[in-house]
C-alpha cells in the first residue's frame, strides 16, 4: 500500500429514538467531539466525507448539501457516500481512500442519522428501497427481507430460535456499559422468546430500533499521525462488495458479498487466516441472526458453525473472539450510518485500551469492524490495527 | 493524556414521548409527494403484459444457458444481452416464507400477510421472485413445499404483478 | 426522453458502449464502479441496490457518491492513486422522465426550517443570485442573453444537441419568466442520458488504449449550505475547486493555458460568474468578452462549443460527466462538426444545481 492511514480520533453522540438535536448539530457535536480527542482544529482538516443513509429519514432531497456545515465542509472538498446501511463502515473507507491517495493528509468521516423526522414510522422509508414494479404493490416492508433471510438462514443448518436470540441477550448486556446506548439491559433468552412476533420469525426483541444520532472519526497520513498521538489505530484494510439487484435469485442462507468485501480487506491487511489473526470484531447486527449470518460471512465461523460459538459463550466480551463489545446496534441503537460508524468508533476506542467498562479481557491488537446494506447486497469492511 | 478521559460526557438531548404530548418542543412539518412514473422498460414491460395474459415470462442468456425471471435484457453475470423470451410455468417451491404482523408504515395488522419466495418451474433452479401465499395455514407452511399461482380473473388483470394474487399449496388437488 | 427503457436499460446501453470503447470486460478487468445518484430523481431510496447489474457490477466494489459526476471522476482518480483498483468505472444518469413533479423534489433540498415555505419554483434562488451577480459585477442582460444564444447555437451542429436553437437576443429576453431576472431560454431543460466513463492507471492505460484523455488536475469543493450567507456576486466553490485542480496541473495562466473549456451553464448568468471564478475572465468582465465573440467556437478561448446544457440539456447529476464527455471527444479528435483544431488542453467545471455552492473543476489533457 502505498500510504499508511491512521484514525487518530473518535467521537459520537448519544443514540436515542428522537433527539431534539437537527441533523446538523447531531453532526457538529460528533465531529466537535472527534476533533478534540484527536487535538485538531476545523483549519487542519483537509477533505470531508459524510455518510448519511437515505434521504427519506431527514426529509431532504440532497442530505449530504443541507448537512455539510455541521460536519465541518464549508470550503472543503466534501464527498458524500452512500452504500445503503453499509456507509457507517463506508465512510472512513472513503477517508482512507482521500488520505491513501495522496490527495489529502487528514480527513474527517462523520455518519450521520435523523430518522424521527418521518412520519408516522420511520420504517415506512424503506418501503421504498423495493423494486417500484414488481414488489411494492405488495405491500413490502423492510422486515420482510430480514425475515425471510432468517428463515432460509433457520432453515439450511437447522438453527434454532434459541440460539439466535443468545445474541440479542449479549448484545442488549453489553450495551449497558456504553454511555450512549438506547436498549442497554440485562434481558434473557426466554424474554426474547415471548416477545411479540413482528414477522416470524422475527420477534421484537430480535430487532434493533429505529434512532437519531451521529458519530465521527478523524483519518491522517502516516506522518502527520505518528505527530499528533502515539496510539494511532492503522486502517489497514479496507474492501467493499455489492451484490446482484435481484435478491430474490441468490440463496440468502450465505452472505457472499460479505465474504467477498471481506478478503478484499483481509487481503490489504495481509491477512489469511481471519479466525486467528483478528481478535476483536465489530459485526453488523441490525438482527440477532444478522450477527451470526455475518460471522460466517467474514470467515470467521464456518457455515452454520456461528450459532454455536455465541451459545458456547466464544463471542463474549472475556471469550476468545469478542463480537459486538459495544453492545452494536441491538443494545446501542440504530441511526442508520452513524451506527456503522458507532462501530467503528468501538474498536478504534478498544484497540487503545480506552474502552472503559466495555473493554475485552484479552489483549487485543487488530480489530473488524462490518456493516451491511442494500437488499441483502453490500458487503463493508475495515481492519484496523494498533 | 489518554482521549477517552478528556470525554465527560456524550452530547445529546433525547425528546421523550411525554416530551411530544406536551408539546415540549416546535416542530416544522410538512408533506412532500414526489411523483414518479416509471418507465418500465423492454423487459419488465413484456413481463407485466404477459401477466395480464396469465403467463409468466423469462429471458434466456444463451451463454451461461440461465433462465432469468423477473426477465432481464442483460446477463449480470456474462454482461452481454439476454437471447430469447422463454415461457415458464406459474408453479414453483416455496424457498423461503415469513408470517409478517406489521404493514408499510410499522402498524400492527389485524390478519397477518404471508410472503415467500417463490423459486419457479421452468427457470434456472434458485430464481424466485417476491410474492405473498393464500389459503394455507401458516403453520403448515415448509421451505420446499410445492405452491400454484391463484391468478385475477382476466377482466380484473391490468398487467401488473399483483395479477397474481398469491401462491397457494398443491397438495390434496 | 427515453419511455422506452427503463433506467437500468439505459445504462446497460451507456456502460456496453464505454466498455466496448475502452476494451475491457467489466466482469474481469474492472475494480471499482462508482455511481453518481441521488435517490429522490430516481424515487428510489438506495439507488446503489439497483446499479450493479447492468453495469457488469455483481459482487464487485460498487458504491454511490451522491455527488455530481465530477467528484465520482475525483473518486475514481483516488481509488486508482491509492492502489485500491487499477480500472475503475464511473457511471451517472438523468432519467427526469420518471419524475413527473420535479420542481417539488427540487423544493424538497431547500432548507426545511428557513426556506422551504417559500411556495415557488425552486429557481428562485437562481433568480436571487442572478440579481445580485449583475448588480456587483456590473455584467448586463444582453452578455447573458448572448451566453444563450452562443449555446444554442453551438448546439446545431452536435448530434447531441437536444436543445439547440437560432435565436437572437431578443427572443431570448422576451421568452416567459422563469424567476425574475431569468428567462426560460435562459434556464437549461432536462434530459434523459446515462453516461459511462472508464478510468484507468497509466500503465494500464497505456496498454489498453492509443486515445487516453489525461486528468491532470482535480478539485471539488462546497461554499455554505445557507443561502442567505454566501457572496451571490461569485462562485466560490469554482474558485475553490479550480485552485486546487489547476495547482495539482500545473497550470498559473488558466486564461491562456487552455484550448477549449466546458463550464456550467445551468442557467445563462452561470456561465459568466462560473468564467470569472475559474480566472478564464477578470471579474465583472465575462459579460463584455462573451459580447465580443471571445467564447465562440472559433473564438480565442472556445467555451461551451458543444452547447453546454443550455444547448443539449441539464443532465441532474449527470451534467459534470456530459462536460467531460464533450471535453474528452475534443481532445480525442473525435468531436465531428464541433472539432476544435489542435485541443491539446481541456478545463472541465460543473456545478451541482440549486439550492447548493457545490461543483467541481477537473483540468484533462491528451
Amino acid at each position: 500500500m502505498k500510504n499508511r492511514v491512521a484514525i487518530v480520533g473518535a467521537g459520537m453522540t448519544l443514540f436515542r429514538r428522537r433527539m431534539l438535536e437537527s441533523p446538523k448539530e447531531l453532526s457538529f457535536e460528533a465531529t466537535r467531539m472527534a476533533l478534540d480527542s484527536a487535538g485538531l482544529e476545523l483549519k487542519d482538516i483537509q477533505s470531508v466525507v459524510s455518510g448519511s443513509a437515505p434521504d427519506a429519514f431527514d426529509g431532504m432531497h440532497m442530505k449530504g448539501e443541507y448537512l455539510l456545515d455541521g460536519m465541518g465542509g464549508i470550503g472543503k472538498p466534501n464527498q458524500r457516500v452512500y452504500v445503503g446501511g453499509g456507509t457507517g463502515v463506508f465512510t472512513p473507507i472513503g477517508g482512507w481512500w482521500n488520505v491513501a491517495s495522496g490527495m489529502y493528509d487528514t480527513c474527517l468521516c462523520v455518519a450521520e442519522e435523523k430518522m424521527s423526522p418521518l412520519h408516522p414510522h420511520p420504517q415506512y422509508a424503506f418501503w421504498s428501497i423495493f423494486d417500484q414494479i414488481l414488489e411494492r404493490p405488495l405491500g413490502t416492508t423492510l422486515l420482510w427481507i430480514f425475515s425471510l433471510e432468517m428463515r432460509r438462514y433457520m432453515h439450511k443448518y437447522g438453527i434454532k430460535e434459541e440460539e439466535i436470540a443468545s445474541v440479542a441477550v449479549k448484545n442488549k448486556g453489553n450495551a449497558v456499559d456504553h454511555p450512549c446506548a438506547q436498549l442497554g439491559a440485562k434481558i434473557t433468552v426466554e424474554d426474547v422468546m415471548n416477545s411479540e412476533p413482528i414477522c416470524w420469525p422475527v420477534k421484537r426483541l430480535d430487532v434493533s430500533p429505529p434512532s437519531d444520532g451521529a458519530a465521527a472519526v478523524v483519518l491522517a497520513s502516516e506522518k502527520v499521525a505518528k505527530k499528533l498521538t502515539d496510539q494511532p489505530v492503522w486502517l489497514d484494510g479496507v474492501g467493499w462488495t455489492l451484490d446482484s439487484t435481484h435478491w430474490t435469485n441468490r440463496d440468502l442462507a450465505y452472505p457472499e458479498y460479505v465474504e467477498k468485501a471481506a478478503w478484499m480487506a483481509y487481503k490489504m491487511a495481509g491477512i489469511k487466516k481471519p479466525r486467528k489473526e483478528i481478535d476483536i470484531a465489530e459485526v453488523y447486527d441490525p438482527f440477532d441472526y444478522k450477527e451470526l449470518h455475518h460471522m460466517e460471512g467474514l470467515q470467521l465461523a464456518g457455515k452454520g458453525e456461528a450459532p454455536q460459538m455465541a451459545v458456547d459463550g466464544v463471542t463474549q466480551r472475556d471469550g476468545d473472539l469478542p463480537v459486538c463489545p459495544s453492545g452494536g446496534l441491538l443494545g446501542v441503537g440504530n441511526p442508520i450510518a452513524a451506527a456503522g460508524m458507532m462501530k467503528i468508533c468501538e474498536v478504534f476506542w478498544q484497540l487503545r485500551g480506552e474502552a472503559g467498562k466495555r473493554q475485552v479481557k484479552k489483549d487485543a491488537r487488530t480489530g473488524l469492524a462490518q456493516a451491511w446494506g442494500d437488499l441483502m447486497q453490500v458487503g463493508t469492511v475495515a481492519v484496523m490495527r494498533s | 493524556m489518554k482521549v477517552s478521559q478528556k470525554i465527560t460526557s456524550y452530547p445529546g438531548h433525547e425528546i421523550t414521548p411525554e416530551d411530544i404530548k406536551e408539546g415540549k418542543y416546535l416542530d416544522a412539518v410538512y408533506k412532500f409527494e414526489p411523483k414518479y412514473s416509471w418507465a418500465a422498460g423492454v423487459a419488465i414491460s413484456r413481463f407485466l403484459a404477459e401477466l395480464k395474459e396469465g403467463k409468466i415470462i423469462a429471458r434466456k442468456c444463451m451463454n451461461c444457458k440461465r433462465i432469468l425471471v423477473p426477465p432481464r435484457m442483460y446477463c449480470e453475470q456474462c454482461f452481454r444481452p439476454t437471447d430469447e423470451w422463454i415461457q415458464i410455468k406459474d408453479t414453483g417451491t416455496v424457498n423461503t416464507y415469513s408470517i409478517s404482523h406489521v404493514g408499510t408504515d410499522a402498524r400492527r395488522l389485524k390478519t397477518p400477510i404471508l410472503v415467500a419466495v417463490v423459486d419457479l418451474d421452468g427457470a434456472t433452479p434458485g430464481m424466485g421472485i417476491l410474492h405473498n401465499l393464500g389459503e394455507v395455514e401458516p403453520s403448515k407452511i415448509k421451505v420446499g413445499m410445492k405452491v400454484r399461482a391463484v391468478w385475477k380473473s382476466s377482466s380484473e388483470r391490468q398487467g401488473a404483478i399483483t395479477d397474481i394474487r398469491y401462491f397457494k399449496p398443491i397438495g390434496d388437488e | 426522453m427515453t419511455p422506452g427503457l427503463s433506467t437500468r436499460e439505459l445504462m446497460f446501453e451507456a456502460g456496453s458502449r464505454a466498455y466496448e470503447d475502452a476494451g475491457i470486460d467489466p466482469r474481469k478487468d474492472v475494480q471499482s464502479f462508482i455511481c453518481c445518484t441521488e435517490d429522490f430523481w430516481e424515487g428510489i431510496s438506495i439507488t446503489d441496490e439497483y446499479m450493479p447489474d447492468q453495469l457488469g457490477a455483481v459482487l464487485k466494489p460498487l458504491c454511490t457518491i451522491s455527488s455530481d459526476g465530477i467528484v465520482g471522476l475525483a473518486t475514481a482518480y483516488m481509488h486508482i492513486m491509492s492502489g485500491i483498483a487499477d480500472v475503475a468505472v464511473v457511471e451517472s444518469h438523468s432519467k427526469i422522465s420518471d419524475v413527473l413533479n420535479p420542481d417539488e423534489i427540487s423544493s424538497f433540498a431547500l432548507d426545511p426550517i428557513y426556506n422551504h415555505h417559500v411556495n415557488a419554483d425552486p429557481r428562485f434562488v437562481a433568480g436571487l443570485e442572478m440579481t445580485r451577480y449583475l448588480k456587483d459585477t456590473g455584467t448586463k442582460r444582453d452578455h447573458c442573453a448572448q451566453v444563450a444564444v452562443k449555446n444554442k447555437k453551438n448546439a446545431l451542429l452536435n448530434p447531441r444537441g437536444v436543445h439547440g436553437a437560432n435565436l437572437d437576443k431578443r427572443a431570448v429576453l422576451s421568452s416567459k419568466v422563469a424567476a425574475s431576472p431569468l428567462t426560460e431560454l435562459e434556464s437549461s431543460k432536462t434530459i434523459d442520458g446515462s453516461i459511462v466513463f472508464v478510468f484507468a492507471s497509466a500503465q494500464k492505460a497505456k496498454k489498453l488504449s492509443n486515445h487516453t484523455v489525461w486528468i491532470n488536475g482535480i478539485g471539488w469543493s462546497s461554499d455554505t449550505p445557507w443561502i442567505e450567507d454566501r457572496d451571490m456576486s461569485k462562485a466560490a466553490y469554482a474558485e475553490q475547486s479550480a485552485a486546487r485542480a489547476y495547482k495539482m496541473a500545473g497550470v498559473r495562466n488558466p486564461a491562456t493555458f487552455f484550448d477549449l473549456a466546458e463550464v456550467d451553464d445551468t442557467y445563462s448568468y452561470k456561465e459568466l460568474q462560473s468564467l470569472e471564478a475559474l480566472k478564464l475572465a477578470a471579474k465583472g468582465k465575462a459579460g463584455k468578452m462573451v459580447e465580443s465573440g471571445a467564447f465562440n467556437r472559433d473564438g480565442r478561448l472556445p467555451v461551451n462549443a458543444s452547447g453546454g446544457s443550455l444547448g443539449v440539456g441539464h443532465l441532474l447529476e449527470a451534467t459534470g460527466l456530459h462536460r467531460v464527455l464533450e471535453a474528452v471527444l475534443q481532445l480525442r479528435g473525435q468531436a465531428g462538426r464541433l472539432q476544435i483544431p489542435k485541443a491539446k488542453k481541456a478545463l472541465v467545471q460543473s456545478w451541482r444545481g440549486i439550492p447548493t455552492a457545490t461543483g467541481a473543476v477537473a483540468v484533462l489533457g491528451n
